[in-house]
């Protein structure tokens, strides 16, 4: 890291001396032709924001939303380290919607991945500036002098300035060339991967004062909800909001167009009901009579179509991968084992429902809102509104939770339409019915696995099938298949097995489907991890050391050589390889940690599994007491290695948490579908993971110097077959659906 | 016309009786700390005090109130140096944030009676509260630091 930085020459650095007046501003910016050759290969985003006030302040942008990632706590102290502000003299600005900043859509756990070196460029890049400045002040040479904690000082001299003192003659310098900008050695990192930093946000969360889109408020502000039509590309025939006008508080209603597929982003219209808070909103909305046109996706029902999945297993009609010869392994195989998985639909309930606040004035609309994606956001209102993009403010509140839920900015879109049709300003939020009822769901899906198996009970053979309605359909309405969908946990199986074959079913789609915190990886590893410890018992070997061995030898593996073209999460394999060993090494260190192998209690059971999503690597051992017929969790122990680590105590809060999320699917909840229409609408039928179900759980991170990978979504693939197979452990029962309410065991 | 005393201060509001107390908090005083979660009593976001009770303040119409005094979160303390509070700093419970203040309200309400409450007290009385982030164990670790601290403090 102590090298030049290489790949600067493709960037111009500027100055600016815009909004904050006798600020130093440090932005980076990319000429048009290279940031259109950077935006189309995907794999550099263009600017960053920095900006030293008069005071000495420096204010730095997270341009990615705060989601509970804490990624406000880590960007920023990434710049912060490289250019030695004074933690405690930093403030962070949250980044409006605006192209300069790069891409803002906050998933895909690449906020770090995707930002990590340009970031510390940025700060070093402002480091070197005000040592500059000091060193022509004092008329000496800047390579004696030092830079730390906001001073930069002379030894020689004894010369002190504090950057306050610098930001005026620092304005007026010639940008470094790339020769000149020296990153900091790892050894001079002194935010980056501590401990002892207190979160940005912290105390405006414990103390109510943190503003989520739910919080909005603008001057003479109404209140909105909608009714939206039960079944997707539903449409209004007629209504009536005779009674719901009559509702002291209400104000007025307002028609809003359904759309017509794709879905895309797209609101799903309906009537909405203004009021003068959100309550008269509410029971307005409970008045309105509205005749439905249900439309073709009244034909859906979740129970009956899964049949339709599996029937359109039992002949796969598209091959993924195929290595090997998987009907070879079936003539040779001494036996061959194989089971059938079912994982449910699920909704993504973060604890905030939907919501965004907007106003439409003099022709511009501003709109306020929890989104993952300011710039979707912008770009849905300007088309559903017919405005140019310059008319539209996005801006970006707390986000209540989002696990991509609120990547979706329908409801952005939402708000700004009932507030231009309305001339009034307005929030619009959802309740939790809403939120339940007209999300972005994570699909179903059927999965058959087979194996064949040796006369020494090696595993020659390994076949996975799979069908879920594709997240395609969201954008394009006549797909059938997955996509990418294949590359989260099916295809990607790294196994050393000689003969591998990955097939796809079709489906047809019913539902608007997204993008739910891991995505495939949920159903994909939870039948593949299940399946692998299927085989162990089978072969009568020792789960974890069996899933060592068929793992194999230490490499990386290339999926190409096999006609299987991998995504990788959009990155290089030279960048971010497939790497066995890491994997080994999770499951060696969580098997270690959780005292794999110790004498357990009557009745207690361990299970294991792994996997690398998202570039990092996880695996995950749980415990499970059963007692009377009903199974407890007792302990969790995950060990990741998401590569180098910024913040340490995020990366530990985002794996509790993803062992919670995971829990809480695995346990209970299912979104099912009848006639079109959802079937749950809250927590009662909808019920999420509590305190209750939650042991303790330990959290175990590699000590790692290879790039930054992704830590918001890893963590939960492994968890649902750890538990499963634990479950087996110490039950001898093997459960193959999801969620476990439905067997009474929990 | 309604009279309320939150947070210390009695006021009057001219509104339906029927009003749940969480949007007469949200809505008309303004004090938005206090979430929207479910409006069913069934997670816990829109926790608040009725003279230092825990109470489901979407269930609760206005009119149910009385004289009884509410506390909501941005009354729990001056400074967020409620033993509660610091604790939850301590241990960066947080992670959205946005269940927290709820959470924050229930375990307060469970140390004013219980000082030294054992996991499954700690348990039992925070399982209305769902953490969709999953802070749950470190929840658990902050309300026992909390009542260290409240016992340092007297």
């Amino acid at each position: 890291m102590d090298k030049p930085v290489e790949n600067l020459s493709r960037r111009r650095f500027i100055q600016g001396f815009g909004a904050v007046g006798s600020a130093l501003v440090l932005g980076v910016q990319l000429p048009s032709q290279a940031l259109a050759e950077v935006m189309q290969s995907n794999t550099f985003d263009p600017s960053v924001f920095i900006s030293i006030a008069e005071d000495g302040l420096v204010s730095i942008i997270s341009h990615r939303s705060e989601m509970g990632q804490g990624i406000r706590s880590t960007l920023p102290r990434l710049i912060a380290d490289e250019m030695e502000a004074d933690w405690h003299r930093v403030k962070v600005v949250q980044a409006t919607a605006d192209e300069k900043y790069g891409s803002q859509n906050t998933d895909g756990s690449r906020s770090v991945r995707k930002n990590y070196r340009r970031l510390r460029q940025a700060g070093a890049t402002a480091r070197w500036m005000l040592r500059q400045a000091a060193a022509q002040m004092w008329g000496v040479e800047p390579q004696e002098c030092e830079v730390y904690n906001h001073q930069v000082s002379h030894k020689k001299s004894g010369k002190k300035a504090d950057f306050a003192q610098l930001v005026q003659t620092a304005k007026t310098l010639a940008l470094p060339d790339d020769k000149q900008l020296i990153l900091k050695t790892d050894e001079q990192l002194r935010y980056v991967g501590k401990d002892d930093l207190p979160l940005v946000d912290a105390k405006a969360f414990v103390s109510g004062k943190a503003v989520y889109g739910y919080d909005v408020e603008l001057p003479q502000m109404k209140y909105a909800v909608i009714a939206r039509p039960p079944v997707v590309f539903g449409k209004v025939k007629s209504f009536d909001a005779e009674q719901t006008l009559k509702v002291p508080g209400v104000i007025k209603v307002v028609q809003l167009d359904s759309p017509t597929p794709p879905a895309y982003f797209k609101p799903l219209g309906g009537i909405a009901v203004i009021a003068e808070n959100t309550w008269a909103a509410i029971k307005g909305r409970e008045k309105l009579k509205i005749d439905w046109e249900h439309g073709a996706n009244q034909a859906y029902s979740t129970k009956s179509h899964e049949q339709a999945f599996r029937d359109s297993l039992a002949k796969p009609p598209i091959q993924i991968r195929n290595r090997g010869s998987w009907d070879e392994a079936v003539k040779t195989a001494d036996k061959q084992i194989e089971a059938e998985y079912y994982i449910q639909g699920l909704s993504h309930s973060m604890m905030e429902p939907p919501a965004a606040a907007a106003q439409f004035k003099n022709g511009h609309m501003q709109v306020w809102g929890c989104t993952q994606t300011p710039q979707s956001s912008k770009q849905v209102i300007s088309q559903l509104l017919g405005l140019k993009p310059e008319n539209v403010t996005v801006n970006v509140t707390y986000l209540g939770g989002g696990f991509g839920r609120k990547s979706k900015p329908d409801y952005m879109a939402e708000a700004a339409n009932i507030a231009k049709q309305s001339g009034l300003p307005v929030k619009m939020v959802w309740t939790r019915e809403d939120e339940i009822r007209h999300g972005y769901y994570h699909s179903p899906s059927l999965q058959r696995t087979f194996a064949t198996i040796d006369k020494d009970g090696n595993t020659t053979g390994w076949r996975h099938c799979m069908v879920m309605h594709p997240i395609m359909t969201t954008f394009n309405p006549k797909a059938k298949s997955p996509t990418f969908e294949n590359d989260l946990g099916l295809a990607d199986v790294l196994y050393d097995i000689p003969n591998i074959l990955i097939e796809n079913g079709e489906t047809q789609t019913f539902q608007r489907i997204g993008w739910l915190r891991s995505v495939a990886n949920i159903s994909n590893v939870f039948a593949a991890g299940s399946f692998v410890d299927e085989i162990a018992h089978a072969t009568g070997q020792d789960p974890k050391d069996h899933l060592l061995k068929i793992i194999g030898k230490d490499s990386h593996i290339d999926f190409a050589k096999e006609g299987y073209k991998y995504g990788n999460y959009g990155e290089k394999a030279e960048d971010f390889p497939v790497d066995t060993k890491r994997l080994k090494n999770v499951i060696e260190l969580a098997a270690k940690k959780a005292g794999w192998g110790r004498k357990l209690p009557k009745g207690h059971g361990l299970g294991i599994a792994a996997h690398r999503s998202f570039l990092s690597y996880v695996a995950t051992v749980v415990e499970v007491s059963s007692n009377n017929g009903k199974v407890k969790i007792e302990r969790i122990d995950s060990a990741v290695d998401c590569g180098k680590i910024l913040n340490p105590d995020r990366v530990r809060a985002q794996m509790e948490g993803a062992a919670v999320m995971a829990a809480s699917f695995s346990l209970r909840g299912e979104i099912s579908v009848k006639d079109g229409q959802v079937e749950q609408g809250n927590f009662d039928d909808y019920p999420l993971a509590r305190i209750t179900d939650i042991p303790p759980t330990h959290i175990h991170m590699v000590d790692s110097n290879e790039a930054p990978s992704g830590i918001g979504e890893p963590g939960v693939p492994p968890f649902a077959p750890a538990l499963c197979n634990a479950i087996f452990a110490a039950t001898g029962k093997r459960y193959r659906r999801l969620p476990l309410e439905q067997f009474g065991i929990v | 016309m309604i009279s309320l005393t939150i947070n210390g201060q009695t006021q009057q509001f001219d509104i339906d009786p029927d009003m749940p107390l969480l949007w007469l908090l949200r809505d008309v005083a303004k004090l938005t700390g206090t979430k929207y979660g479910c409006g069913k009593g069934l997670c816990g976001a829109c926790t608040v005090h009725l003279d230092g009770q825990p109470i489901r303040a979407c269930l609760t119409p206005v009119s149910a109130i009385g004289k009884g005094k509410i506390t909501t979160i941005e009354g729990l303390s001056e400074n967020a140096d409620h033993p509660v509070q610091q604790a939850w700093l301590k241990h960066n419970v947080p992670q959205c944030g946005y269940c927290q203040s709820g959470q924050i309200m229930s375990a307060a309400a469970l140390l004013s009676h219980n000082k030294t409450p054992t996991d499954a007290q700690i348990d039992n009385a925070m399982s209305g509260n769902i953490c969709r982030c999953g802070t749950y164990v470190r929840i658990r670790q902050a309300i026992h630091s909390a009542a260290d601290l409240a016992k340092e403090i007297k």
